[in-house]
């Protein structure tokens, strides 16, 4: 089973474990509701929505509210220290979490002790504490934006906000970008970098490149990001590859947003909409639907 | 009449270096507010990215001229934001990043300021995105923000608490600036 890890911006949202379920514009989970508009929230309803089509168990949710203050984060992680030992998760995801290297040290300990070892996927807050530690490559897999992925390139940045000028990203230069941080050994595993073009990477090779469809309204939208790394999340719980999950994950993302026809002012969740459709689409250039299912 | 592609301007740093110290607070957002009281003061700070030996994640201190940090501190004290710890700087500071770029849709204008972007609608000017960055006040941000006017929405910087938060309010005031009247 899938599980993710994040936050949601509401300082009263308690600390709460389990299953998800997609309700309209809302996730539910342990009867308490979310919209979805972006972050975390915007993470599971894609998952969700490719676990639906596939026939896959909900995605699994731990979740806490924080507005930035880190008090949810730190409580989430002291949760997930005590509690992850004893589960068993085909992959992990962590996402909005306030940055925090100690924290990250200890869970990553925690996670040590699950046998067997789930799939290890970060993207947002925790990715930066992930490349902080010095144990990217403990991880499967990241999913930043090009920005995100200078700041891996920076060896010396603790935080995109930090990445030196001489990096700073440019979309030409993203194979560069992508050596630098694995000659530092800032990268996980594999990449998933999302921008104009999006690359597949695996240790250090770039494997596929997708660019098309193409809606470059996409790199406005708060949430776009989200959508993705919660498709391939999802896509990798079920077993499929992982380089084959991100080339179908960016193609499935990039699908939607032709779909929903976008422009800057359109919102995640109009995107989220058509990923069941993206996702048959996406797979009916090879094989059924029904059959995917099998082969996963 | 909005001029909107207005000339990047480097924001300044402080012009010495040496004789400085850094201001070291619990939060961000602390970090936020303290640079808000000394710059309406007139006092000529500069946020920055600590040194490695005081380094504990994601934060930011304020840099300032050690001279002058008995009448800073007292300012501070009067607007309940005294600082953690007062260092004297002895190593390199990390720059934030700096360099803004602006995407042109047509209707639509967005800014980008480190890892964060914001997005306005050129003739209401109402914000309709938010994207970037990983912080979880990002999300939160986005919430108070989008569908507000340039003028009437919260400042970033009074209600984020991280670097992503900060880099927003970068980005905020760049798109203020390039939408400004003539």
């Amino acid at each position: 089973m899938l599980a993710v890890i994040g936050t949601v911006p509401d300082p009263s949202f308690p600390l709460v474990a389990g299953q998800v379920a997609l309700h309209g514009e809302e996730i539910v989970i342990q009867g308490l509701r979310v919209r979805i508009n972006r972050g975390t929230p915007a993470l599971l309803a894609s998952a969700a929505k490719i676990c639906e089509a596939l026939n896959l168990p909900a995605p699994f949710a731990y979740l806490a509210g924080d507005k930035g203050m880190g008090d949810g984060s730190k409580a989430l992680y002291a949760h997930l220290e005590k509690d992850l030992k004893d589960r068993a998760f085909k992959s992990l995801v962590f996402h909005y979490l306030q940055p925090d290297v100690d924290w990250h040290d200890r869970v990553l300990f925690a996670i040590d002790e699950m046998s067997p070892r789930p799939l290890l996927i970060a993207d947002a807050g925790f990715m930066y504490a992930a490349k902080m530690s010095g144990q990217a490559l403990q991880y499967d897999l990241f999913t930043p934006d090009v920005g995100e992925l200078a700041f891996l390139a920076d060896e010396l940045a603790p935080h995109p906000f930090y990445t030196r000028g001489f990096i700073l990203h440019d979309d030409r230069r993203v194979p560069d970008l992508i050596q630098r941080a694995y000659v530092h050994d800032n990268a996980a595993k594999h990449l998933l970098v999302k921008g104009a073009e999006d690359y597949i990477v695996k240790m250090g090779e770039t494997i596929k490149t997708v660019a098309a469809p193409s809606s470059p309204a996409m790199e406005a939208i708060g949430g776009t990001g989200d959508m993705v790394t919660g498709i391939v999340s999802a896509l990798a719980a079920s077993g499929m590859d992982l380089t084959d999950a991100c080339v179908a994950a960016a193609k499935i993302s990039r699908g939607a947003g032709q779909r929903a026809n976008p422009s800057p002012a359109t919102q995640a969740l109009d995107i989220i909409e058509h990923i069941t459709e993206a996702l048959g689409e996406t797979f009916s250039q090879k094989q059924s639907k029904k059959s995917i299912s099998s082969a996963i | 009449m909005f001029r909107l592609f207005k000339k990047l301007v480097t924001p300044s740093s402080p012009s010495k270096k040496i004789g400085r110290g850094i201001l070291v607070f619990e939060h961000t957002s602390d970090v936020i507010r303290a640079e808000k009281v000394l710059k309406a003061k007139g006092w000529k700070v500069a946020v920055m990215g600590p040194p490695p030996e005081i380094r504990t994640g994601c934060d930011l201190v304020i840099e300032f001229p050690l001279i002058e940090e008995l009448a800073i501190i007292k300012t501070l004290q009067e607007s309940n934001t005294s600082p953690l710890q007062v260092v004297p700087v002895t190593s390199a500071l990390l720059n934030p990043v700096n360099i803004y770029t602006t995407r042109d849709y047509g209707d639509y204008l967005m800014v980008r300021a480190a890892n964060m972007k914001i997005t306005i609608d050129k003739k209401t000017l109402t914000i309709v995105n938010i994207s970037g960055g990983g912080c979880p006040d990002v999300p939160y941000l986005a919430g108070e923000l989008v569908g507000k006017q340039l003028s009437e929405a919260p400042h970033p910087g009074d209600i984020g608490h991280t670097l992503c938060g900060y880099a927003l309010q970068l980005a905020y005031e760049e798109i203020k600036r390039q939408c400004s009247p003539l």
